[in-house]
């Protein structure tokens, strides 16, 4: 008897299995035939698919892989094509040990160029560049050695260096901040040009510099911002991805409580103007220190597509290529204040001021 | 039916119920389940490489669940596995580039080094409760936090302001390009035959010795041990120790094998914590550890297939994956539910 219904048991579960099996094997058919349509739709060139895979940040991270992503879905539409297999995607990573599966389950899916956004990934793009020779790689805001891998950084410094010089002239109580995520080469970057900048229109302000140590850690910028507002500083500038959020929710908290304080924020590498809204007149973003991921996207794709892939290369956006720059303040910074920024910007694209990568110790 | 019969049905029925609450999730949020498990049975199962990565994926969760169940089994609850991991972690990869040695002597000197490491931060917990009674989860979980720091220190000042160490040498590595000619370059390593020594290495503790029987018995109760001539002082500390060094080697795994390096982490890798719940759903028993260790190795690795290949958004993916573990841990509710099913019957 026993026996007999374990029996049962298990060839119900096979058949389970059966079933389920089928039905794979059925919706499997008409995809094929899909392809085979919109294969039909445009036969004058095979498109070139693009991929990345995004640092733990996430596409949402209303910043660095979000921008990235804005430049594929752009890329995208500039060639019609659709998300999927054959046109454009993405992949999260949730922690270090992802990339490299997230690599290779993209590359399996035979897109042309893929992406790897985050300084964390070079070695896991190296590794794989390596596997696969045949492969194209770009990896954003770190160097890899590979004949397949073009290399894309930024001059954050250049784009922070006006940053300080808006946060500089902005502030009222002559201290300003600066939160970091993880205290790396791009962020040293960010925050080297910051100082330089305040420093340079205002030698005697104090600077108050926290590195979080995350970048998808909104609950720890909130504290940080708030540490950092309690004790007197008016503008903060935030490079830390995710993490950034919460210095602009403090900001706002304490905005809406008294809305004659001077609580300013400047954002990162995308417009984070949406983040400071509190109603249609108030908004606590000073401005954005723009990092032009999209903008290097989509043209790495184009060049890429056009057989100029640029392997093994490495190529540097600043203030002269507008690859960083400030965002749009929205009548948020005054115009004589503006116009210090402007001086100081062609003073750095003639050559005039070098900006340091590194902070002075 | 019988025990037995209920003993196998409970998991199997468990994960069916998973598996279904999960699919209406998906149905509820627009999503093909079919398409959805698909993705899934393919991300674990679906080519060699994703075998190869599944399999890397179980090591460090074997050696993390058989720590948590070791401690289990002696009356403890080390809840400091992923400190003493990362310490291990620490150890080998330092260990693994900054010595020259031939690969017969460096690579088990690496392994040697996590062990003992994560020992030793595990005894520090298990003298501390020993001596001033100071409960071990508070000392375990404070001293995850140490340990996290600590690394991340360290790490910084071994590569100059760096995140993270350099590379291992070759002879500490446990991969080998055989095995990644084998699964098509996937990170699989040679990690998970350690991770299966350890397994028998517990139960021989556990089953075949004098003192796995005395751990035992403190585990069962304190006082009856004591009473009966055993020191609880001494096997306390000695179960932290052990279990200590099982989630060092862990951390082993991660530096000789899946990354080659140690490098700054933001937080917490949860190896350590999911290794709670493979030890529970494992019954504490070396052989139960390797069941959940696959469990959870899979679906966290297979759940990486289900964006890629069905679409699905992550969040809808941690989810299901939830869902899945949930119900099999709360396999008790249903192996009551199956025994009045069952009695119902004989009642007819």
């Amino acid at each position: 008897m026993r026996k007999r219904k374990f029996g049962l048991v298990l060839s119900s579960v096979l058949a389970a299995g059966a079933i389920l099996g089928a039905c794979g094997a059925k919706d499997e058919e008409p995809e094929k035939e899909k392809d085979d349509v919109s294969k039909g739709d445009t036969p004058t060139e095979e498109a070139f698919s693009i991929a990345m895979v995004t640092d733990v940040g996430g596409i949402d991270d209303k910043s660095f892989n979000q921008s990235a992503w804005e430049g594929v879905q752009a890329y995208g539409k500039e060639h019609n094509l659709t998300e999927g297999d054959g046109g454009f995607a993405y992949l999260q990573s949730k922690d270090h040990s992802d990339y490299d599966p997230n690599l290779n389950a993209l590359l399996r899916r035979d897109f042309n160029l893929v992406f790897g956004v985050g300084f964390m990934m070079a070695d896991a793009i190296e590794a794989i560049a390596l596997d696969n020779p045949e492969a194209k790689f770009a990896l954003i805001d770190a160097e890899a050695k590979a004949d397949n891998v073009v290399s894309v950084l930024f001059k954050e410094q250049e784009g922070a260096f006006l940053a300080g010089v808006a946060a500089a002239k902005m502030s009222q109580s002559g201290k300003i901040g600066f939160v970091g995520g993880v205290d790396i080469p791009v962020i040293n970057r960010f925050h080297a040009g910051f100082v330089e900048g305040a420093k340079a229109v205002n030698p005697d302000i104090e600077i108050q510099v926290k590195y979080t140590g995350a970048f998808d850690k909104a609950d720890l910028g909130k504290i940080t911002a708030n540490s950092m507002y309690s004790s007197g500083v008016d503008v903060i500038f935030h490079a830390a991805g995710g993490t950034g959020n919460g210095v602009f929710s403090e900001a706002k908290e304490r905005k809406k409580k008294d809305p004659n304080a001077n609580v300013w924020v400047i954002g990162v590498d995308a417009d984070q103007y949406e983040e400071g809204k509190i109603d249609d007149t108030t908004n606590i973003t000073l401005t954005s220190m723009l990092k032009g991921v999209n903008a290097a996207v989509v043209d790495i794709s184009n060049k890429a597509k056009n057989g100029e892939f640029p392997g093994g290369t490495t190529i540097t956006y600043g203030l002269a290529e507008d690859g960083v720059k400030l965002a749009d303040s929205r009548g948020a910074i005054p115009e004589d204040v503006q116009a210090v920024i402007d001086e100081y910007k062609t003073k750095i694209v003639s050559g005039e001021i070098v900006v340091p990568e590194k902070v002075e110790k | 039916m019988s025990n037995r019969v209920i003993n196998i049905l409970v998991p199997i029925v468990s994960i069916i119920i998973g598996l279904i609450v999960g699919a209406i999730v998906m149905l509820v949020s627009g999503y093909d389940p079919v398409q959805g498990y698909l993705a899934l049975w393919t991300g674990i199962f679906g080519d060699s490489y994703s075998i190869g990565n599944t399999i890397r994926q179980i090591t460090p969760y074997i050696l993390a669940g058989l720590a948590v169940a070791f401690a289990f089994r002696t009356g403890l609850f080390n809840i400091g596995v992923e400190g003493q991991l990362i310490i291990g972690w620490l150890a080998a990869a330092w260990v693994g580039y900054a010595f020259e040695l031939p690969k017969i002597i460096h690579l088990p000197l690496a392994l040697l080094a996590a062990a003992v490491a994560g020992a030793f931060w595990a005894f520090i917990a298990g003298f501390l409760k020993a001596k001033f009674k100071v409960h071990e989860v508070i000392a375990t979980i404070m001293l995850n936090y140490t340990a996290l720091y600590i690394a991340n220190a360290v790490i910084k000042s071994l590569s100059d302001g760096g995140f993270k160490t350099e590379r291992i040498q070759e002879t500490a590595s446990l991969r080998s390009p055989f095995l990644r000619e084998l699964t098509d370059n996937s990170s699989l390593h040679y990690g998970i035959i350690v991770a299966l020594i350890m397994v028998a290495v517990m139960w021989f503790i556990l089953e075949k010795t004098p003192r796995g029987y005395e751990l035992k018995a403190v585990g069962f109760n304190q006082h009856a041990a004591e009473y009966a001539g055993m020191s609880v002082n001494k096997n306390i500390i000695l179960a932290m120790t052990i279990s200590g060094m099982f989630a060092g080697l862990a951390g082993a795994m991660e530096a000789l094998g899946t990354f080659q390096n140690a490098a700054i982490q933001a937080g917490f890798t949860g190896i350590g914590f999911d290794g709670i719940a493979v030890a529970l759903l494992g019954a504490n028993t070396p052989l139960g550890v390797i069941f959940g260790a696959t469990l959870f190795g899979s679906l966290k690795y297979g759940a990486l297939n289900m964006p890629n290949a069905a679409g699905i958004p992550e969040e809808i993916v941690s989810i299901i994956i939830a869902l899945i573990i949930f119900f099999v841990a709360s396999g008790y509710i249903i192996r009551v539910g199956l025994q009045k099913l069952s009695k119902k019957k004989e009642g007819q």
